[in-house]
């Protein structure tokens, strides 16, 4: 068994394009102000929360392959750039990078254009269009961009798998097929999207965004953190219930100490989050829920908590931190981390 | 749990105990097999949606048996499927059976797709736009268009549980879903493992193809100097994998051996190969590394074989360049010239063809092939042809640039 590292950490949210854009909001406590959406058919509109623009156009757009890429292709870059801004500065460029991407919506926004233009007329479809539909886009634009991306995949699920992505990461270091594993969750918002949410629970609030971890064996490499533990997947099924699922996974992680963080993914439904909060009642140490401050990020909002929990112990604030992941219709998988010593050339 | 793990000392060996298909060319391994034996081309006029204004008219649509197999499925979960369910669970169904597995409560289950549950995504968009104040059934489709709720429904139908994972590398998903399968197995994660790919046929993707001029006007022609596109299908293949000890303390049937897997990512383009077939070459070269043999050891390779120019000629370039020598005597075809490209179903798909030419020793000819492209320097299979099988190779490709190959063996 190796010891896996957290090398880096990046994040794009509607707090900012940065971790420490995130970390203030979190800091802070209280939820990020929403934005109207407007919904085709509707007066009233839907209400989001979007990554905000950046004010100076940041460099990386101007690689030829996104040009024409779509928004979550930008999250994914800029956090995947934020994560790995340390192993770039120190790393031999030669050294192998492997990447996994997690979805769940994925490509909403190219997918939503080309479809209006297909039952519009579908000889007049753009043919730019199509192929950023595909979930695989955000890996492939990336892949292009760092240019040392020997091994990827993009894989899609309910946020839950986000930790599954990370499991797969720490495979491919533990086989020696990477040298370093970037694990990015992504999602963009558009009507279609937050329509769909409104569906499934009126009270949620859709937002977008990326977050990235990167992931090493060379302790020389850490910022500080060490993966502890990756639970069991925990399915829903017809006899395994999502509270049954998320007990199960709270009973991997143990128990709480006053020094350690528990960051959850709790939101404004008292609803879809009861086998969460019942699976955790009896948490006493302290406790983070960025969607409750953020909005409902599907996949970057588990990369978010990861994200949030890593940095929390990279900081000092916090010994170690679990982080629960109860997902909407898959599974349930928890995981925790702890602090290192964090290697001086980092 | 996940993590962390242990490796065991030795590497187990992986067979396939069972093995579940449908194509246009039928349902089941023994009309498959009769099909591709015979080099039977299975497309047609689209009747599933409206393909009046696209340039190309004919997929390979599936003929659905009008029952379905009788499985864990209520009657609510049954009357929810979908036409992509409805082809996973099939092949799923037909993989269980000849496995001979008892239902279980920690089976690994790694599905590739690339537009999953897309008829519901395509039936929410239309009414969210055209009558935007009706809310009915679209809660269902939301969650319905999200490829592990059909994964779910296997489980449930197999009355089993276990982690899903599902991979979504574009067209070659199906082979990186069997690469993964395999790799849980062989780094002691699982003992089994259920693995394929499943897509239908739907509007949206029809027409993505159409508008990149990728489908052919004509006739489906991998590797032929005047193939002028692919041609789409719809379908599914789902394989049942295991150790070496677990079959053999079962008394299954064993179908094949998975001896190698090999998978990179391609750079270049979105959309379009290396010329030269860089990634190809290197993911080729991974797979005999990990499959412990070399070129001239293969009997047969089941190639990506889109029907593309560009596809067509990077991979010959690769499979020349890999091969050398041997590539003169090497026999190559592409089994989309059957059945067409079935995306995130193909690498599965063309995974259990492997498996009939194993079990069953001849080679699916393209019977639609005339002329070779120059760049073609292998023969191409293109009549009725048995042959001495042991070992063969099936190459996927993917939009965004995911390689993978997969080796398998003879188990005699």
């Amino acid at each position: 068994m190796s010891r896996i590292f957290v090398a880096g950490l990046g994040a794009v949210s509607p707090a900012g394009w940065n971790v420490a854009a995130l970390r203030e909001a979190l800091d802070k406590g209280e939820p990020l102000p929403t934005q109207p959406l407007e919904r085709p058919g509707w007066e009233k509109p839907l209400r989001a929360r979007l990554v905000p623009n950046l004010a100076v156009r940041p460099g990386f757009l101007a690689h030829p392959r996104l040009r024409r890429a779509s928004p979550i292709t930008h999250y994914v870059v800029a956090t995947a750039l934020e994560a790995t801004a340390g192993l770039r500065a120190n790393q031999n460029p030669k050294h192998r990078l492997g990447l996994v991407v997690c979805l769940q919506s994925g490509c909403v926004n190219y997918s939503c254009r080309f479809f209006e233009e297909t039952l519009q007329d579908p000889a007049t479809a753009s043919p730019l269009l199509f192929p950023e539909t595909v979930y695989a886009a955000p890996a492939s634009h990336l892949a292009a961009v760092l240019g040392n991306i020997s091994l990827a995949t993009s894989l899609v699920g309910d946020p839950a798998i986000f930790l599954q992505g990370v499991s797969l990461g720490a495979q491919w270091l533990e086989e020696n097929r990477v040298d370093a594993c970037l694990v990015v969750g992504a999602e963009e918002a558009n009507w279609i999207t937050s329509d769909a949410l409104w569906h499934l629970e009126h009270s949620a609030v859709i937002t977008a965004g990326a977050g990235a971890l990167c992931l090493c064996r060379n302790p020389e490499w850490s910022a500080g953190v060490e993966l502890v533990a990756i639970t069991d997947v925990h399915t829903y099924s017809t006899r395994n219930s999502r509270m049954q699922a998320a007990r199960a996974m709270r009973g991997q992680l143990g128990k709480s100490s006053p020094r350690e963080l528990l960051c959850d993914g709790i939101g404004s439904s008292s609803r879809v989050d009861a086998p969460e909060l019942a699976a955790w009642h009896d948490w006493t140490g302290p406790r983070l829920s960025p969607k409750q401050i953020l909005g409902e990020g599907l996949m970057a909002g588990a990369a978010w908590q990861c994200v949030a929990a890593c940095d929390a112990v990279a900081g000092g604030q916090f010994t170690a931190a679990s982080v629960s992941l109860v997902g909407s219709n898959q599974q349930a998988i928890g995981a925790r981390f702890k602090a290192v010593a964090q290697a001086s050339r980092l | 749990m996940l993590f962390p793990t242990t490796t065991p000392p030795q590497t187990p060996r992986v067979v396939i105990t069972g093995a579940g298909i449908i194509t246009a060319l039928g349902a089941g391994w023994k009309s498959n097999a009769e099909g591709f034996r015979t080099g039977r081309t299975a497309f047609r006029p689209v009747t599933l949606f409206d393909v009046s204004r696209q340039r190309a008219k004919q997929a390979a649509e599936v003929d659905l048996p009008a029952v379905l197999p009788q499985t864990g499925l209520g009657a609510r979960q049954i009357a929810r499927l979908d036409r992509a369910d409805s082809l996973l669970l099939l092949a799923a169904h037909e993989a269980w059976r000849q496995s001979g597995w008892e239902p279980a409560e920690n089976l690994p289950l790694v599905l590739g797709t690339t537009a999953g549950g897309m008829s519901f995504g395509e039936d929410y968009f239309r009414q969210a736009v055209q009558t935007p104040r009706n809310h009915r059934r679209q809660p269902t489709r939301a969650v319905n268009y999200q490829p592990q709720v059909q994964a779910r429904m296997i489980l449930d139908a197999l009355d089993c549980n276990g982690p899903i994972t599902i991979v979504s590398n574009a067209c070659a998903s199906g082979s990186n879903a069997i690469g993964h399968a395999w790799e849980l197995i062989c780094y002691g994660r699982a003992e089994r493992a259920l693995a394929g790919g499943y897509d239908a046929l739907c509007g949206m993707v029809f027409s993505g193809f159409d508008a990149l001029q990728a489908l052919s006007t004509t006739i489906c022609r991998p590797f032929d100097a005047r193939r002028d596109g692919l041609a789409l299908g719809e379908g599914a293949a789902v394989i049942a994998l295991e150790t070496l000890e677990s079959a053999r303390r079962r008394g299954a049937v064993i179908l094949g051996e998975l001896i190698g897997y090999g998978t990179a990512i391609d750079q270049h383009h979105l959309t379009q190969p290396h010329p030269q077939g860089n990634t190809t070459l290197t993911v080729m070269k991974q797979a005999c590394a990990t499959a412990g043999v070399t070129p001239d050891d293969i009997d047969y390779i089941n190639a990506h074989g889109t029907g593309t120019v560009l596809n067509d000629s990077s991979e010959a370039l690769a499979i020349s360049h890999w091969a050398g020598r041997r590539a003169a005597t090497l026999p190559v075809s592409s089994t989309k010239a059957n059945i067409g490209h079935l995306l995130g179903a193909a690498g599965a798909v063309e995974a259990v063809i492997c498996l009939m030419t194993l079990r069953e020793q001849w080679l699916p000819p393209e019977t639609m092939f005339e002329t070779p492209d120059p760049a073609c320097n292998f023969p191409v299979v293109h009549k009725l042809q048995d042959a001495r099988v042991n070992v063969v190779l099936s190459n996927s490709f993917g939009f965004g640039g995911v390689n993978a190959s997969l080796i398998f063996r003879r188990w005699a």
